[in-house]
């Protein structure tokens, strides 16, 4: 049962970042609703390589007989957070600009293109 | 020369990442080359693209494994199922690299002049650049990971591309966090489904996965996943709002190359549904989502497309509308995909119409954005109300123009006829209503394309575009090559049909083809 508990803090991970990119107007919080859903699917990739006792996937000086964790998830995640880290970047920099021409980061006021 | 052909897959990719990033160091020196230096770089690489298609269709599909000891090599000896990036590239995968590469190719020689007066140019080559990576990435990959690092590429450079002109006044930033915020979400639930099938079956080459393929909960639940993100990013109806948005803010060059992106994730989510899911599968059930997800995005998309007045919201509209047809073909050969006589005797024409509309779309759909970026360059307006009479200044555009709405409305002796045709009749053998209200949607389109002609091209001449001129020669250039594939396409289909596209359409189908050439006999 305990084991389940990293699944049960993606789905609320997950659950949150949702919330807060539907029902919050502010970019900002979109921007850390974004990095939320980021941080669940993160974690959901880190815990399926999770072996119980595990160490890490390093052969040299290795101690004989004991479990590794999966070393593939990890690398995964490391892809998973570089590009995560572009994307936050890439979406602060244009509430950046926005703010600089409609003087708001409001989402239901930048409404100029629409129909 | 055969080391070159060997290399190919690699080099396709290889080619325009490196470029993206020299291109910013020649700048430097000579600003004013760099546009060619990035165009002779999309030529190569279609070149190269054309290379590999040739093989490809004669010897079948080629496997490329990265950081192996042999390219060809799959599976090192020992193992049960491959552990490195492999690029398998079939007729399907190919077929979609073409229209990237001779879509990317024109779009780099149109924004020769297009982009000639922006400053920063060097940074816009350098994301178109690694916009076509990315696709060409998507298109080719047989690994599910790798498919979502290009994914995300193509969303962030796609992004910052929209944006390009936001320093002159705020609506393509606000159309590019639309598309940041949507692409993002898609990418992120794309890795959650990958996880899914990662915590099943340990593996991330999509043949394996194929072969394991058990369809349990979890792989529901990634079906679902990817079905709805990657519709999402193709712009299906439920999932459009970003699409006009983000293509009518846009530089025209690059709302053409984004059509390809979006076709690139509609490719993405045929190449899981057929390759990976294939018959386990409820087909019926998926096959009828594709198809209401189609007559939903080809008629709202339509309706929406008759009432606006900026001409390049209205096309973006119509790729809404377009899309929706590949949906109907493709979701019709699902729908009988159990069903081997049907799918013999009207499945696999259905999908044929739906696939050879993806290259159509391609092709008119950049001619007539390339022609509105024309309008856009010589009158700097995209209000249809304001336009008028430019048919007396622009008399190739003019032309251009004829040719893509033609063939986007579906008049014989264009292309957009012949998959349009092929999609009516077979899909009439599956459901009469469904070819019914894609033919009414083919009015309507045509209906649309009128009155961009009446209100831009028709009547006197207006006084304040007295002194406009024909747009300069390279953008001339890319609306003719397009023009000329569109009538070749139009005059020849049978040719394409047997060639390029029935070869793509087989791909997708043959699942046991598309899992052996990676596991091999075992």
């Amino acid at each position: 049962m305990i084991g389940n508990f990293p699944f049960v803090a993606v789905i609320m991970l997950i659950a949150l970042g949702m919330y807060s990119l539907m029902f919050k107007k502010n970019l900002i919080k979109i921007a850390i609703g974004l990095t939320l859903l980021e941080g669940g699917v993160n974690l959901f990739l880190i815990t399926l390589g999770y072996r119980k006792g595990g160490v890490a996937p390093i052969y040299t000086m290795a101690p004989e007989g004991v479990k590794m964790v999966l070393p593939t998830p990890q690398a995964l995640c490391l892809t998973s957070i570089v590009i995560g880290v572009a994307t936050t970047a890439l979406v602060l920099s244009i509430a950046m600009i926005l703010y600089k021409q409609y003087g708001t980061i409001e989402t239901d006021e930048i409404r100029r293109l629409r129909g | 020369m055969n080391g070159i052909l060997m290399h190919a897959p690699a080099l396709v990719i290889a080619l325009p990442l490196l470029a993206a990033f020299v291109t910013p160091i020649l700048g430097r020196f000579n600003y004013k080359k760099i546009s060619w230096f990035v165009s002779a770089v999309f030529g190569v690489t279609l070149l190269l693209t054309l290379l590999m298609a040739g093989q490809i269709l004669t010897n079948g599909t080629i496997v490329y494994v990265f950081g192996g000891g042999e390219a060809g090599l799959a599976l090192p000896s020992g193992y049960t199922f491959p552990i490195r990036i492999i690029f398998q590239i079939d007729a399907m995968g190919i077929f979609m690299a073409l229209i990237t590469a001779v879509i990317s190719f024109l779009a780099a020689v149109y924004s020769i002049s297009y982009m000639e007066d922006y400053s920063g140019v060097d940074k816009y080559y350098t994301l178109l650049l690694l916009l076509a990576t990315s696709m060409f990435g998507m298109e080719l990959t047989g690994d599910i990971f790798n498919f979502f690092v290009f994914f995300e590429i193509s969303s962030i450079s796609s992004v910052a591309l929209i944006s390009f002109r936001s320093t002159f006044n705020g609506e393509p930033a606000e159309a590019a966090i639309k598309y940041m915020v949507i692409s993002s979400i898609s990418a992120l639930m794309v890795l959650f489904a990958i996880g899914l099938f990662y915590g099943q079956y340990g593996t991330l080459n999509m043949a394996a996965i194929a072969s394991f393929m058990q369809f349990t909960k979890l792989d529901k639940m990634a079906l679902i996943l990817f079905l709805t993100m990657l519709a999402m990013k193709s712009g299906a109806v439920p999932m459009h709002m970003w699409t006009p948005d983000a293509y009518s803010e846009a530089p025209s060059a690059i709302t053409v190359v984004l059509v390809a992106t979006s076709q690139a994730s509609l490719y993405a989510l045929f190449r899981i549904i057929f390759s990976l899911y294939n018959v386990t599968l409820n087909t019926v059930t998926v096959g009828w989502i594709l198809i209401i997800l189609g007559v939903l995005s080809m008629f709202i998309g339509v309706t929406m497309a008759v009432i606006q007045k900026d001409i390049k919201r209205l096309m973006a509209y119509h790729s809404i509308s377009q899309t929706g047809y590949m949906l109907l073909g493709v979701g019709v050969g699902l729908a009988v995909l159990a069903n081997p006589a049907a799918l013999a005797s009207y499945g696999i024409k259905a999908m044929e119409g739906g696939i050879f509309h993806i290259i159509n779309n391609a092709l008119y759909k950049g001619l007539l954005f390339l022609t509105a970026g024309a309008l856009f360059y010589r009158t700097g307006t995209r209000d249809l109300n304001k336009m008028g009479g430019l048919a007396h200044n622009m008399s190739y555009t003019t032309l251009f123009y004829i040719i893509g709405a033609a063939a986007i409305a579906g008049i014989p002796p264009f292309n957009g006829f012949a998959s349009k045709l092929i999609i009516y009749e077979s899909v009439y053998q599956f459901n009469p209503l469904l070819a019914i209200i894609a033919m009414l949607v083919s009015i309507l389109t045509l209906a649309s394309f009128v009155k961009i002609f009446h209100s831009a091209f028709l009547g006197p001449q207006l006084e304040q575009y007295k002194s406009v001129q024909e747009v300069p020669k390279s953008m001339v250039f890319a609306m003719a090559v397009l023009s000329i594939i569109i009538i070749f396409f139009g005059l020849f289909p049978n040719l394409i049909v047997k060639y390029i596209v029935h070869p793509a359409v087989m791909a997708l189908i043959n699942q046991s083809h598309y899992t052996s050439t990676i596991l091999g006999g075992m």
